[in-house]
Formats: structure tokens, C-alpha cells, sequence
């Protein structure tokens, strides 16, 4: 993984640790530095004035009611909402010392550092193995053994290896749900990225392959940055150092998980951690 | 009478009805096919695959001609008009969406699909036939690609656009570029649907007649060069029914059975073609 570095002097406080944080194992730098964002859907403003810095090699969470925004910020981290026209996002989120939201940035460069898990699984109709290498060719000429070295490493980091050994030039469909989003984890994390994504990911998952992924995932964040949208505050809780609470598309309040579930500052932030609304 | 028995009445009658309906439908369909099995059966034999147009008067004689010409045409017809009717799909469900080029296309290509194909066979007559100074087998393959463009257009475009976009999204994601994305994600996901559009083009091209009076014509003899007039099924089967020569008949009737068989098996190929990429996902 990529070490602290200065990219130049427009870098905005890269080192700086994160707001409020503790000073200690949580003052990690801010990897994603999010500064006055705003989104619209067509003439739709649906994101206000987002501020916001995601930690280094931590999880993030973002909770909130549906429709709160929470994806659609997500979202704006590997500019994936730019593949439909009518969406716009205004305003700068830096990561190491470049505006990713600037014009001369190369999109599928920044998608390539910054993966993402998809709420419903999308295996690509090829095999397990291809659907893994598909991201490696992307960027990398590897000869066949290194290839297999990484698709094999891939599937074991994503805990779906000793499941698919036997069967990697079967189809990625044939895979169960819980396997699917597995194969589609391990397809993020192969091209090697910096940020992981994930929306939902556990949202059409049964327990068991929620746990499986939810563990899958905290062990990732030694080497990852991981920013986690989800509709289910006991997972937050569970997987998250810190929490964004997100409501009408604001951000309410942010901190860490233990304080924003345990004594948070905001009464919407008590009110809809309690169950009051939502 | 209460609520519930009157449901019941009506269901009985509504049921009765398209039951009816339906027999009457597949009564002629039936009746078709037996006729066409009952005279062109027995004509079916090697000397139909061997032997070439009889001429008037003679006895005898094959269809292979008319069949190797068919062929010709229309796999020709189908390598012009698949590349271009995938590519115009791939354009309006990947890049045309909501654009006005894009509706423009669709229509024209709808307006297309019905147009009497005779029509087109007057067109290319007047864009290649009168210019070149002949029919040709050439003007042949082009007039069925035009046919065989609307269809193949329309298949593709929705078969593409049942490719959920979480799945362009995911490939995206990992910093595939636009058209990887489609090449390798999306149009592979919907190749057994597209396929199924070109087979369907196949099926709708093979037995086209009109455009092709006015651009391949016919030929009597045994000819590869595209260049010249080129025997065809459709157009035999036209003059040998018309013919007062009872072989030109059963060979009329033979080659009809020959055509629907084709079409037949198409028609079950892209069945089996769709169930089967159905399966893999």
C-alpha cells in the first residue's frame, strides 16, 4: 500500500488527523477530504454543503434514512455517478493532494484506486476467474502464472476460495448471493485499490453471509480505506470507527461509531438512532 | 343471480371464447402446414439438393440452383446488415438514451420494419440495379440486409437494455473504460439475445420474394458470380407455381416446405439459443 505522501504544495493538510478524533491509533490522516459538496439530480439539489474527512485504512459508516443521500455521496467518491448525464456534483474532495472532482482527472484511473461493492451483486457473465482478472488486465499485463497468483490471492483474501477452487471456469452466476458479493469483493480489492466502497452491501445478503462479509470487511480495513453505506445501525455499530449520521441530504453529525451511538451531540442523531423515526 | 355465479358464467364464457379463438387460429396454421407436407414431401429427395432448375418443358430436374443462390444471398444479406444493426443497437441503448438521434433512429428503423418490403426492393433497384445496369446477386443481398437492419437493430438495442445497469455500473467501477464496458461486460451478457436477433433476421430474410425480383431476379442456371442475375428460392417458387408444368409445381411445393422447414428450425435454434444463455446467467 501506497505510504503517506505529499503530492505538492496544493495538497490541503494531508497529514492533518481527522476533526474530533483521539489523538492515538484514530489519528489516522484523512484519505478523502470532502469540502463544501453539493449534488443534483437534474435541478434536483439533493446533497447540501457536504463536509466531511474519511480516515486512512479505517471503516467509515454512513446511516440514515433512505433517501438521505448517503449512497449519493458515496457515490461521488469514484464519480460513478457521472456515467448518467443528468447528475452533478459541485464542489472538492481531495485525496492525496488532488481534487478527484476536477476536470483533468482520468475517470478510470480514479475508479481503479477507488473500488466499489454494489447493493445487489453484478458477477460479470464469465467465469469466477475471469470476472476476477477482468480488473487486472484492465491496468497490468501479467504473465499467466502472476495472474493466477492474484485471482487465487484475490478469492482467499475475499474468504471464497476454498468454496470456488474447484470450480473457478464455472460461471459467476452459478455462485449463491453471499458468494456473488464475495466474488464481487474480491473482484474490487484484485486491481489492488486504495478506497473500497460499499452500498448496501449486505442489504440482499441472509445472516450468515452478512456475518461472513462483515468480518470480511473489518479485517480488510488493516489495508484499505472503507467507507460503508448502511441501513442497518447495528452494523454500523459493529464494523465502523467512525459514523456519519446523514439526514434530507446533511450530513447531521459525525464522530466516532462508539460516541455517535452512545451520546450523540444532535437530537435528530438521538431520535433516529433510538428508532424514532427512520 | 348473485356476484359469485356470474363470475363464474363469465369466466366459463371468456374462457370458452379464446379457447375458441385460438383452434381457429391454429386450425389454418395446421392446415397449412399439412398441405405443404402432403405435396412438397414426397419431392423432397437428392435430385431437389442435385439437379438444377428444369427448364420449361423438361422433365425432372432439382432445385440446387435456387438453393446455393438462396443461401448466398441471404447469408450475404445477414454479414452486411448484423454488423450494422448491432452497432445501431449498441448505440441507442448505450449512448443514445434519451438523446433526439437516438428516438430518430428508432423510429425510422420501426418505420423500416414495416415498410412493404417490396418497396425496398424498388429502392435498391433504383440505387444499384439501374446504375450498375443489371440485377444482381449483389442488389440481392443488399435489399434483404435493409430488410434484415430493423430487426436485428431493434433485438439488440432491448436485449441490451435488459442488461441491468448495476452490472455497467460494477464494471465501471473497476476503471473499464466505456467501451470495454460494453464490449466485454454488456453486449456479452446479451449475446444470446442478440444472436437470437440475427437467427430471426435469418428466418425473416430467407423466404422475402419481392425485393428480390427487383434486384437478384432469377436465374435459371447454376451460378456463384454475384454479379449476374442469382437463382433464388422465394422467386422460383413464384414462377413454377405460376408455371404450367406439373414438375415446376411439386418443386414449387417442395422448395415452399424446404424455406418453412429452414424457418422452423431457426425459430426452435433461437429458443434453445435464449433458454440456454437464460441458464448461464
Amino acid at each position: 500500500m501506497n505510504a503517506i505522501e505529499h503530492n505538492g504544495a496544493e495538497a490541503p493538510a494531508a497529514t492533518e488527523a481527522v476533526d474530533g478524533a483521539a489523538p492515538g491509533a484514530n489519528a489516522n490522516r484523512a484519505k478523502l477530504d470532502i469540502r463544501h459538496l453539493d449534488f443534483y439530480y437534474g435541478k434536483n439539489h439533493v446533497l447540501h454543503d457536504i463536509n466531511l474527512k474519511i480516515p486512512e485504512r479505517q471503516v467509515m459508516a454512513f446511516i440514515g434514512p433512505s433517501g438521505c443521500g448517503k449512497s449519493t455521496l458515496l457515490r461521488t467518491f469514484n464519480r460513478i455517478y457521472s456515467l448518467y448525464p443528468n447528475q452533478r456534483a459541485e464542489g472538492e474532495i481531495w485525496m492525496d493532494g488532488e481534487n478527484i472532482l476536477g476536470r483533468d482527472v482520468d475517470i478510470n484511473l480514479l475508479r481503479a484506486k477507488v473500488g466499489m461493492v454494489f447493493q445487489k451483486p453484478a458477477p460479470f457473465p464469465m467465469s469466477i476467474f475471469d470476472n476476477i482478472a477482468f480488473g487486472i488486465r484492465l491496468y497490468e499485463r501479467l504473465p499467466k502464472a502472476e495472474m493466477e497468483e492474484r485471482v487465487v490471492s484475490a478469492l482467499k483474501r475475499a474468504a471464497l476460495w476454498d468454496e470456488v477452487k474447484d470450480m473457478l471456469g464455472k460461471s459467476g452466476a452459478a455462485l449463491s448471493g453471499g458468494q456473488q458479493q464475495r466474488l464481487c469483493i474480491a473482484r474490487a480489492i484484485a486491481v489492488k485499490p486504495e478506497v473500497i466502497l460499499l452500498d448496501e452491501p449486505t442489504s440482499a445478503l441472509d445472516p450468515i453471509s452478512t456475518a461472513h462479509i462483515e468480518e470480511l470487511v473489518m479485517e480488510l480495513a488493516a489495508d484499505y480505506t472503507i467507507v460503508i453505506v448502511t441501513h442497518n445501525m447495528q452494523q454500523a455499530a459493529r464494523m465502523s470507527s467512525r459514523t456519519a449520521f446523514m439526514y434530507l441530504g446533511e450530513i447531521i453529525e459525525e464522530g466516532e461509531t462508539d460516541q455517535i451511538f452512545t451520546a450523540p451531540r444532535k437530537e435528530k442523531t438521538q431520535d433516529y438512532i433510538t428508532g424514532r423515526f427512520g | 343471480m348473485n356476484l359469485y355465479a356470474r363470475r363464474k358464467l363469465l369466466n366459463v364464457f371468456n374462457l370458452t371464447a379464446s379457447v375458441l379463438a385460438t383452434a381457429f387460429g391454429l386450425f389454418f396454421l395446421v392446415w397449412l402446414l399439412w398441405v405443404l407436407f402432403a405435396r412438397g414431401f414426397a419431392h423432397l429427395d437428392p435430385a431437389l439438393f442435385t439437379h438444377d432448375m428444369p427448364g420449361p418443358g423438361s422433365e425432372g430436374g432439382g432445385l440446387r440452383n435456387a438453393i446455393t443462390g438462396s443461401l448466398m444471398l441471404t447469408v450475404l444479406g445477414v454479414i452486411f446488415g448484423a454488423p450494422l444493426g448491432v452497432m445501431a443497437g449498441i448505440y441507442l441503448s448505450e449512448y443514445g438514451r434519451g438523446g433526439w438521434l437516438a428516438a430518430t433512429v428508432r423510429f425510422v428503423s420501426d418505420i423500416l420494419l414495416s415498410a412493404p418490403s417490396i418497396v425496398i426492393g424498388v429502392f435498391v433497384y433504383e440505387i444499384m440495379v439501374a446504375p450498375l445496369g443489371g440485377f444482381s446477386g449483389w442488389s440481392g443481398a443488399v435489399a434483404l440486409a435493409i430488410i434484415a437492419l430493423p430487426v436485428i437493430l431493434r433485438t439488440t438495442e432491448d436485449m441490451m437494455l435488459l442488461v441491468p445497469d448495476t452490472m455497467r455500473e460494477a464494471a465501471a467501477a473497476l476503471g473499464a473504460p466505456r467501451w470495454k464496458v460494453i464490449t466485454r461486460v454488456v453486449l456479452r451478457a446479451a449475446r444470446s439475445g442478440v444472436m437470437t436477433g440475427i437467427l430471426l433476421s435469418v428466418a425473416r430474410i430467407s423466404g422475402e420474394t419481392a425485393p428480390l425480383l427487383f434486384t437478384a431476379l432469377n436465374n435459371q442456371f447454376f451460378s456463384l458470380d454475384m454479379s449476374r442475375p442469382m437463382a433464388n428460392l422465394p422467386v422460383t417458387i413464384f414462377n413454377f407455381a405460376m408455371g404450367p408444368y406439373d414438375n415446376w409445381h411439386d418443386l414449387a411445393w417442395a422448395g415452399s416446405l424446404l424455406i418453412t422447414l429452414v424457418v422452423l428450425g431457426l425459430n426452435i435454434l433461437t429458443r434453445a439459443f435464449l433458454r440456454g444463455g437464460n441458464q448461464k446467467g
